[in-house]
C-alpha cells in the first residue's frame, strides 16, 4: 500500500518535470529565433550613407525643367547622363575608386531628390548617397579587409554616416541590397490577402451556415463533411497546381497577380475557415435557437440574428488564424508565377507582384552579402505582421465572446 | 380513445387534437393522444419520465419540426384550423401560441431587447415608443417591472435563475400570444422563484390560454384547472383538476398520484 502511494508521487513528480523541461525547451527554440533573427535583422534596417557634393553648374543636367514632372522623367533623366555625372562627382570627392564605393544605384536617390525639388538641378548641393553594399558591411564591422581600407579613409575625412534606411519601407526588391526594398512585397501581401479574405471569408461562413444550420443529415451532406476535412489537410502546392491549371490556364487570369495569388490562397483557406466557423456555430446553444423560433422568428431571422452574431467571435479568430497562415505561405505561389523578380510596387490587383516571405524565399537565394540582413529584416516584418494578426485574433476572442 | 372520450371537454376549446401520432424515426413518443385544451384555464400535462408530455406540448406550436426525423399525424387545431394544414405559415403560428422552455434561456442581448425581440420581428411595434410600451407592459404583466425598470440595458443572462424564467415569459407574452406553452418552466429554479412564476401563472390565466408540462403534482395540482395523464405515450386520463388528484377513475393515474411508481 505504502510502495503504491510512494509510486504514484514518484509518477506525478516525473510528469511534472516533464511538462516543466517542454515548456522550458520550446521557450529557448523561441529566444534562440528571436535572438538571431533581431540580431541580424536590425542591422537591415540601417544603410551607411556618404556625403558626397554634387556641383550641377559646373557639370549641368542638360534637360528642361518641365522634364522633372514629365511622365518619363525617370527615362529622360536616366538619358541626360545623371548617373555619369554622379559617378564623376563621387570620384571628384572620394579619389578614383569613388564610383565603385557609391551604390550603383545611388544617381537614383539624386534623381528623386531633383524630382522633389527642380531649382537643385542648376546649383552645387550636398547629396547623402548610400553607400555600396560591400562598404556598408564593412561600415558594420563585418566586411572584407579592401572595404575596411576604404572604410577607414572615409571615417577619417568624416563623410560616413548611418540612418535608418527609410526607403527599405518605401521601395520595391531591386538587385542592390542598397536601394533593394520592402514595400513591393509588402503591399503585394496585403492586397493578395485581401482577395483571399474577400473571396474566402464569405463562401466559408455561408457553406458552414448552410450545412451546420439547413442541410439534412444525409449521406451526401457526410461526405462534404469528409471531403472538407480531407481539403483543410491537402499540401498547399498542390492547391498552386490547382490554380495554375485552373486559374491562368483555363481562365487566363493575369499570372503572378495579387488577384491570381488571392484566388490560390482562398481555396487553401476555405476549408480551415468552414471547419472553424462549423464549430464556432455548433457552440451555440440549441437553446438559443429555441428561443427565437418560440417567440417566431423564421429560420433566417435565428441566424442572422442570434447564432451568427454568437458566432462571430469564433468564426473571426478561424478566419484571422487562416488567413495569418496564408500569409506566411510560399509553396502555391510559386506555381502562379509570384516568384519573379519584380521591381516595381504593385500598382493594382493584376499588376505582377511578389509576397513578403516569396521576397525572404529569393533575397535567402542571393549571392551578394548586403542581403543577408535584408532577409532577416524582412523575417522581422512578415513576423511582426503574423504577431499582430494573432494578437487581433485573441483581443477579438476575449472581447466579444459570450458566456451562458 | 375511450379514456379521452370520458375527459371533460372545457366549455370553450382553444386548441383540439385529434388522434395525434409523434413518431421520432420509427419509436412512436405518442399514441392516438385526442384533447381539447380550453381558453380560460391552466391545463397541466402530468405523467413519468418519458411519457410523451414534452413531445406532445412542443406539437403544439410545431417545434418538433427543428427535430430531425419526427413526424406527426392526426390533426391538431387552433381555433378549428389545423396547424400541420401547409397553408398555416409557422412563424404567424408561434407569434400566436408562444412557448417558454425547461432551463431559461433569455438571449446574450440587454433586457429591453429580450422583450423587444418579438415584437420587433412581428412588425408590432412602428417605433422605439411603441416598443418602449409593449416592453414595460410585458415586464409588467410577468412581475418583473420594479426588479429591472432601471437596468434594462443591462444583459438579460446577468439576472438569477428565476427572474431570467419570468423574463421568458414577458419575452413569450410580449407578442400578444393566444396560448403559452409551458415546458416545466419550474425545474431548474429554487423554490421562492418556483412559487413567484405559480403567481405569475395564476395572474395570466383568464388572459391566456396556459399548458404546462409539470413533474412536480403538488404544482399541478396548485395551478391548474384541468389535468392530462400521460403514461407511455397514450393519454389515460383528462378532467378537471380536483377531480384526477381526489377521484381519479382510473387505476394508473390513481397509482401515479398516490405515488406508487413514477
Amino acid at each position: 500500500m505504502q510502495g503504491r502511494i510512494a509510486a504514484r508521487y514518484a509518477a506525478e513528480r516525473r510528469f511534472r518535470w516533464m511538462g516543466f523541461g517542454a515548456v522550458v525547451m520550446s521557450g529557448v527554440f523561441l529566444a534562440f529565433l528571436l535572438f538571431t533573427m533581431v540580431g541580424n535583422g536590425l542591422r537591415g534596417f540601417t544603410y551607411t550613407s556618404v556625403t558626397i557634393p554634387i556641383d550641377f553648374a559646373a557639370s549641368p543636367l542638360t534637360v528642361g525643367r518641365d522634364v522633372f514632372s514629365a511622365p518619363d522623367a525617370d527615362q529622360q533623366i536616366a538619358n541626360a547622363g545623371l548617373r555619369e555625372i554622379v559617378d564623376f562627382a563621387a570620384e571628384e570627392a572620394l579619389g578614383t575608386d569613388g564610383a565603385a564605393l557609391i551604390s550603383e544605384n545611388a544617381w537614383q536617390v539624386v534623381r528623386d531628390a531633383l524630382k522633389a525639388d527642380p531649382d537643385a538641378a542648376n546649383i552645387r548641393g550636398e547629396f547623402s548617397l548610400p553607400v555600396a553594399s560591400d562598404i556598408d558591411i564593412a561600415a558594420k564591422d563585418d566586411g572584407n579587409a579592401a572595404a575596411e581600407r576604404a572604410v577607414a579613409t572615409l571615417k577619417e575625412k568624416g563623410l560616413l554616416s548611418t540612418g535608418v534606411h527609410w526607403s527599405f519601407f518605401t521601395r520595391a526588391d531591386a538587385t542592390d541590397p542598397a536601394v533593394a526594398g520592402i514595400w513591393g512585397a509588402l503591399k503585394g501581401s496585403v492586397m493578395t490577402i485581401l482577395i483571399a479574405f474577400a473571396v474566402a471569408f464569405p463562401t466559408g461562413v455561408l457553406a458552414a451556415l448552410y450545412l451546420e444550420e439547413y442541410a439534412s443529415r444525409n449521406r451526401w451532406t457526410d461526405f462534404i463533411e469528409v471531403s472538407i476535412n480531407n481539403l483543410a489537410a491537402v499540401p498547399s502546392i498542390i492547391f498552386g497546381l490547382l490554380a495554375l491549371s485552373v486559374f491562368i490556364q483555363f481562365f487566363g487570369i493575369c499570372q503572378a497577380s495579387p488577384l491570381v495569388g488571392g484566388l490560390t490562397l482562398a481555396l487553401m483557406t476555405m476549408p480551415v475557415i468552414v471547419i472553424a466557423s462549423r464549430n464556432a456555430i455548433k457552440s451555440v446553444p440549441p437553446s438559443i435557437r429555441d428561443a427565437a423560433l418560440g417567440v417566431g422568428a423564421s429560420p433566417v431571422q435565428v441566424v442572422f440574428h442570434h447564432v451568427l452574431p454568437l458566432a462571430l467571435p469564433g468564426i473571426m479568430t478561424g478566419t484571422i488564424i487562416g488567413m495569418a497562415r496564408a500569409l506566411g505561405e510560399t509553396a502555391p505561389l510559386l506555381l502562379v508565377g509570384m516568384r519573379a523578380f519584380i521591381g516595381d510596387v504593385p500598382s493594382g490587383f493584376c499588376s505582377a507582384s511578389t509576397v513578403l516571405p516569396m521576397q525572404i524565399f529569393l533575397w535567402s537565394d542571393q549571392v551578394d552579402r548586403g542581403f543577408v540582413e535584408k532577409t532577416s529584416a524582412a523575417i522581422i516584418v512578415l513576423l511582426i505582421v503574423l504577431l499582430s494578426m494573432n494578437a487581433i485574433a485573441i483581443y477579438l476572442r476575449n472581447r466579444f465572446e459570450k458566456r451562458w | 380513445m375511450t379514456q379521452a372520450e370520458q375527459s371533460v371537454s372545457p366549455e370553450n376549446p382553444k386548441m383540439t387534437a385529434d388522434n395525434v401520432n409523434i413518431f421520432y424515426g420509427d419509436k412512436q413518443a405518442i399514441k392516438d393522444v385526442s384533447i381539447a385544451v380550453g381558453t380560460d384555464v391552466v391545463t397541466a400535462f402530468i405523467g413519468p419520465s418519458g411519457c410523451g408530455k414534452s413531445t406532445f406540448l412542443r406539437s403544439l406550436n410545431r417545434m418538433n419540426d427543428t427535430i430531425v426525423g419526427a413526424k406527426v399525424s392526426g390533426s391538431i387545431k387552433l381555433d378549428g384550423q389545423n396547424i400541420y394544414d401547409p397553408s398555416m405559415d409557422v412563424v404567424q403560428l408561434r407569434a400566436r401560441v408562444g412557448m417558454v422552455f425547461q432551463k431559461p434561456n433569455p438571449f446574450p442581448k440587454s433586457i429591453y431587447d429580450n422583450v423587444g425581440y418579438g415584437p420587433r420581428i412581428h412588425g408590432l411595434a412602428p417605433n422605439k415608443a411603441d416598443l418602449d410600451v409593449i416592453v414595460e407592459r410585458a415586464l409588467r404583466r410577468s412581475g418583473l417591472w420594479d426588479e429591472v425598470k432601471d437596468r434594462l440595458a443591462e444583459s438579460g443572462t446577468a439576472l438569477s435563475g428565476g427572474q431570467q424564467q419570468r423574463l421568458c415569459i414577458a419575452r413569450a407574452i410580449a407578442v400578444d400570444p393566444e396560448v403559452i406553452l409551458m415546458d416545466e418552466p419550474c425545474s431548474a429554479l429554487d423554490p421562492i422563484a418556483t412559487a413567484k412564476i405559480e403567481e405569475l401563472i395564476h395572474e395570466l390565466r383568464g388572459n391566456y390560454a396556459i399548458v404546462i408540462v409539470t413533474h412536480n403534482m403538488q404544482q399541478a395540482a396548485r395551478v391548474s384547472q384541468r389535468t392530462a395523464f400521460f403514461h407511455l405515450g397514450t393519454l389515460i386520463e383528462y378532467g378537471k383538476t380536483t377531480d384526477i388528484f381526489t377521484n381519479p377513475k382510473n387505476d394508473r393515474t390513481k397509482d401515479y398520484i398516490t405515488g406508487r411508481y413514477g
